[in-house]
C-alpha cells in the first residue's frame, strides 16, 4: 500500500508540470483541446482540470459535504450521482462559484478558484430550471455571454450561429424561451453555456424535466456533444441509468460522503460500499464475517452457511471482522440437483416478468430473499420449487463496513482516483 | 325540463351572488360619475347649477392660471414617482430577499401605517415638520440652526407627505414582481459574465419593470388627485389639480366647472392605463392592493 501511494504522488508532481507547461498556450478553440487530449491519452497522462482537496461544506445545523477529495481530467464526462439531499448539487454549486466551501479548496486549471467569481472562472453551468431570460429571444439568451464580454457584434451573429447549428436549433433565433419545448430550452441552456468556451461544464441535472424518450435522446446527444468538443463535463443526477449510459467516471455520493469514484463498469462490478451495492442496479447483501484471509480468497460466514468470496488485494481484512457481501442477481446460479460445495437452500417464491429479463424471488431458511434474474426462461426456476443457490468465488464483492470505508475512500481519492 | 332545472340552479345563486356587488357598483360607482359627467356639460348662475347645455367648463380648463396648476400637479406627480421608485425599490428587494421572519416584520411594518387614517399621520408630520416643531427644535437645540427654517408649507414638504402616504402602493407590486424573479436567472447572468450592476440592468430591472410600471401607476394617478395632503402639508399655497376640483365644488360654488375638471382627470387616468396596457402590463397587477 505504502509503495502505491508514493507511485501515485510521483504521478501527482509530472501532473502538476504538465499543467504549468500547458498554462502557456491557452486554448480557445474546441479543436485544439481535442488534440491536446489525443496527445496526453498517448502518453497516459491525464490533466486534471478540476481539483477539490478537503472540501467541506456546512450550513448552520447541516453538514452537506464531508472532506470531499476529487480530480477531475480533462476531457472527461464525471456524474455526480446520488439521492436527493446527497450533496451533490452543492459540489457543482461550489465549483461554479455560487457557493463557498466552508474548509478546504477548489483549484481550476491549477488555481485556486475562492476569490473568483463565477464569471471569472473558465467554468460555465447548465441550470436545473434552464434559467433561461425569459425576456431575451433564443439569440440574445444565447449571445448573453460574448456580449457581457463586449465581442464584436459581427462575430456574435457568427458564433451564435455556430452554436444554434451545433444543438440542432437552426432558425430559433427570434423565438423567446416561452415558445420553446422543454428539450429546446435545454438545447438553448446548452449553447447559452458553451459559446463562453468554458473548460469545464457543470450540468444540474439537466434531463430532470423531460419526458423517458427524450431524456434517452438528448442524454446521446449530450454525450456525443461532449466526445465531438472535447470539453469536461460534470454531470449531476440522481438517474443511475443515466450515470452509467453516460459517464466516463461516476462519484457516488451518500449523504454528503463520496461513497465511491469508478468507471461505470468498476461501480457495477465492484462496489465498494453497501449503498453502492444497493443504488447501482439490483443485488443480493448479506451480512457476513470474515473468518479466514488465504492471500486474495476469504472464507466468509453468512446466516444461512459458510461461503469463499476474491478480496481485493489492497484491503486489509481481519478475522471476524463484520462485512457485507454482495451478489448481482444474474450472477447468483442455481441448481435443482444436490451441488457440491456452497450453496444455500431456497424456495421459489414468486415470478416477475419484466420483458428482456425474468425476475425470481428465492426465500432461504432465514427469510431472506434472493433475487435471480435470467434472460430466458428455460433458465429460470419455476415457483414453489426447491433449489439450491450458489455462486462463483469471483462473483462475489465484499465491502467493508462504513466505518473503514471512509478512510479508505479518502486515501484512495487523494491518490487520484480509479 | 331538465334544462330549465339546470338553468334555475346555476342563475340563481348567481344572482344572489354578483347582484350586491353589481348594485354596489352601480350606485357607488357608475351612477356618481355619470352623474358628473352631465354635471360638467350643465351652466351655473354664479350660485346654482343651471340644467342648460354647455361647452363653456371645457373651453375654462385651458384658463393660463389652470395650465400652471396642471402642470405644477404633473411635476409633483412625478417628482413623487420617481422617490418612490428610488425609495421602494431597495426597500422591496431587500424584503424579497430577507428570511421569513425579517419578510414579515417589514411587511407589517409598511402596511401598520397604511392602515391608519391619512389625515392623522399627516398631522403628526406636521407636529415634526413645524417652524416650532420636533426637527427644529432638535436643530436649534444642537447649534445647527440659529432661527426656525420653513420645512412644513413648502413643495419639499408636500412631496414628503405624497411619498409617505403612496410608499405602499409602489412598495408592494415590485415587492410581487421581484420576488417571483427566479434567482436562478440571476446566478445565470453572473455565470455568463454579468457583476452585479449589469446582472441588475440586464437581468433583474427588466423583468421587474412590470413591478415598476404598476408601482408607477397606482402612485402617480393618487398623487394628481390627493389634494388633502398638499393641503395640510403645503398650507393653501401650492394648488394641485385636486384642490382645483375641491375648490370648485365647496368655496367657488361652480360644481359644473369641478365636474369637468373631474373629467379632465378622469380622462388623463384613462389614458395612462391605455398605455400601461398597451405597453403589456397587467391589469390584475394594478390590484395588488
Amino acid at each position: 500500500m505504502q509503495v502505491i501511494s508514493v507511485k501515485c504522488t510521483d504521478k501527482e508532481t509530472n501532473r502538476r508540470k504538465l499543467i504549468k507547461q500547458t498554462k502557456g498556450n491557452k486554448q480557445t478553440k474546441g479543436n485544439d483541446i481535442l488534440v491536446q487530449i489525443g496527445v496526453t491519452r498517448m502518453t497516459g497522462e491525464r490533466k486534471a482540470i478540476v481539483e477539490i482537496k478537503n472540501v467541506n461544506k456546512i450550513y448552520t445545523d447541516n453538514h452537506v459535504v464531508h472532506d470531499l477529495n476529487l480530480v477531475i481530467y480533462e476531457g472527461e464526462f464525471l456524474t455526480m450521482l446520488g439521492p436527493s439531499g446527497c450533496g451533490k448539487t452543492t459540489i457543482l454549486r461550489m465549483i461554479g462559484g455560487f457557493e463557498e466551501p466552508t474548509g478546504g479548496e477548489i483549484l481550476v486549471e491549477g488555481e485556486n478558484v475562492e476569490e473568483k467569481e463565477p464569471f471569472e472562472r473558465n467554468v460555465n453551468t447548465v441550470f436545473q430550471s434552464y434559467a433561461l431570460f425569459p425576456h431575451l429571444n433564443i439569440f440574445n439568451n444565447i449571445a448573453y455571454g460574448l456580449k457581457m464580454k463586449k465581442v464584436p457584434k459581427a462575430e456574435i451573429k457568427v458564433r451564435v450561429q455556430e452554436m444554434l447549428e451545433l444543438v440542432q436549433l437552426n432558425g430559433y433565433d427570434k423565438r423567446f424561451p416561452s415558445q420553446l419545448s422543454g428539450g429546446q430550452k435545454q438545447r438553448v441552456a446548452i449553447a447559452r453555456a458553451l459559446i463562453n468556451n468554458p473548460k469545464v461544464l457543470l450540468l444540474d441535472e439537466p434531463l430532470g424535466a423531460l419526458d423517458l424518450k427524450l431524456r434517452k435522446e438528448m442524454q446521446l446527444e449530450l454525450k456525443n456533444l461532449q466526445k465531438k468538443l472535447g470539453i469536461t463535463f460534470i454531470y449531476v443526477t440522481h438517474d443511475q441509468e443515466e450515470a452509467l449510459t453516460m459517464s466516463d467516471r461516476i462519484a457516488i455520493m451518500n449523504q454528503g460522503y463520496l461513497d465511491q469514484l469508478d468507471t461505470p463498469e468498476g461501480i457495477y462490478e465492484k462496489p465498494k460500499t453497501r449503498f453502492v451495492a444497493d443504488f447501482i442496479g439490483e443485488s443480493n447483501i448479506f451480512e457476513a464475517i470474515i473468518k479466514e484471509v488465504i492471500d486474495d480468497v476469504a472464507r466468509i460466514r453468512i446466516e444461512v452457511g459458510e461461503a469463499l468470496a476474491m478480496i481485493d488485494a489492497a484491503t486489509a481484512y481481519e478475522e471476524s471482522e463484520m462485512v457485507y457481501a454482495c451478489v448481482r442477481p444474474e450472477k447468483v446460479l442455481f441448481s435443482k440437483e444436490a451441488v457440491k460445495g456452497f450453496h444455500i437452500q431456497g424456495v421459489v417464491k414468486e415470478q416477475i416478468y419484466v420483458g428482456n429479463i425474468i425476475k425470481s424471488n428465492v426465500i432461504l431458511g432465514n427469510g431472506q430473499i434472493v433475487k435471480i434474474s435470467r434472460m430466458d426462461m428455460d433458465d429460470t426456476p419455476k415457483v414453489g420449487e426447491m433449489i439450491n443457490i450458489y455462486w462463483n468465488l469471483d462473483d462475489v464483492v465484499i465491502m467493508k463496513s462504513r466505518a473503514h470505508l471512509i478512510h479508505n475512500v479518502i486515501e484512495n481519492v487523494n491518490l487520484g482516483g480509479a | 325540463m331538465r334544462k330549465s332545472h339546470k338553468f334555475r340552479n346555476k342563475t340563481i345563486p348567481l344572482l344572489v351572488t354578483v347582484s350586491p356587488v353589481t348594485i354596489w357598483l352601480i350606485l357607488l360607482v357608475a351612477a356618481p360619475l355619470v352623474y358628473v359627467f352631465f354635471l360638467s356639460f350643465l351652466s351655473t348662475d354664479g350660485y346654482n347649477v343651471v340644467f342648460q347645455f354647455t361647452l363653456k367648463n371645457y373651453m375654462d380648463l385651458f384658463n393660463p392660471i389652470y395650465l400652471e396648476i396642471y402642470s405644477n400637479s404633473f411635476l409633483l406627480a412625478f417628482l413623487t414617482t420617481v422617490v418612490c421608485i428610488l425609495l421602494g425599490y431597495p426597500f422591496a428587494y431587500s424584503m424579497a430577499r430577507a428570511a421569513k421572519k425579517k419578510k414579515a416584520v417589514m411587511m407589517i411594518m409598511l402596511m401598520i401605517p397604511f392602515w391608519t387614517n391619512s389625515l392623522i399621520r399627516l398631522n403628526g408630520w406636521k407636529t415634526i415638520l413645524g417652524k416650532t416643531g420636533l426637527l427644529n427644535s432638535l436643530l436649534l437645540n444642537i447649534g445647527i440652526l440659529h432661527q426656525p427654517v420653513e420645512i412644513l408649507y413648502t413643495r419639499g414638504a408636500v412631496i414628503l407627505g405624497m411619498v409617505y402616504i403612496l410608499f405602499p402602493y409602489m412598495v408592494l407590486p415590485l415587492f410581487a414582481s421581484i420576488d417571483k424573479l427566479d434567482q436562478s436567472l440571476l446566478e445565470a447572468s453572473n455565470d455568463l459574465g454579468a457583476n452585479k450592476v449589469k446582472t441588475f440592468l440586464h437581468v433583474t430591472l427588466p423583468l421587474t419593470s412590470p413591478g415598476v410600471f404598476s408601482g408607477t401607476i397606482l402612485v402617480f394617478i393618487p398623487a394628481l388627485g390627493y389634494f388633502f395632503v398638499s393641503d395640510i402639508m403645503g398650507g393653501a399655497k401650492s394648488q394641485l389639480i385636486g384642490n382645483l376640483i375641491e375648490n370648485q365644488f365647496k368655496a367657488a360654488n361652480n360644481w359644473p366647472l369641478g365636474a369637468a375638471l373631474s373629467m379632465l382627470l378622469i380622462v388623463i387616468i384613462i389614458i395612462m392605463v391605455t398605455i400601461y396596457k398597451k405597453c403589456g402590463g397587467d391589469m390584475k397587477d394594478l390590484g395588488v392592493l
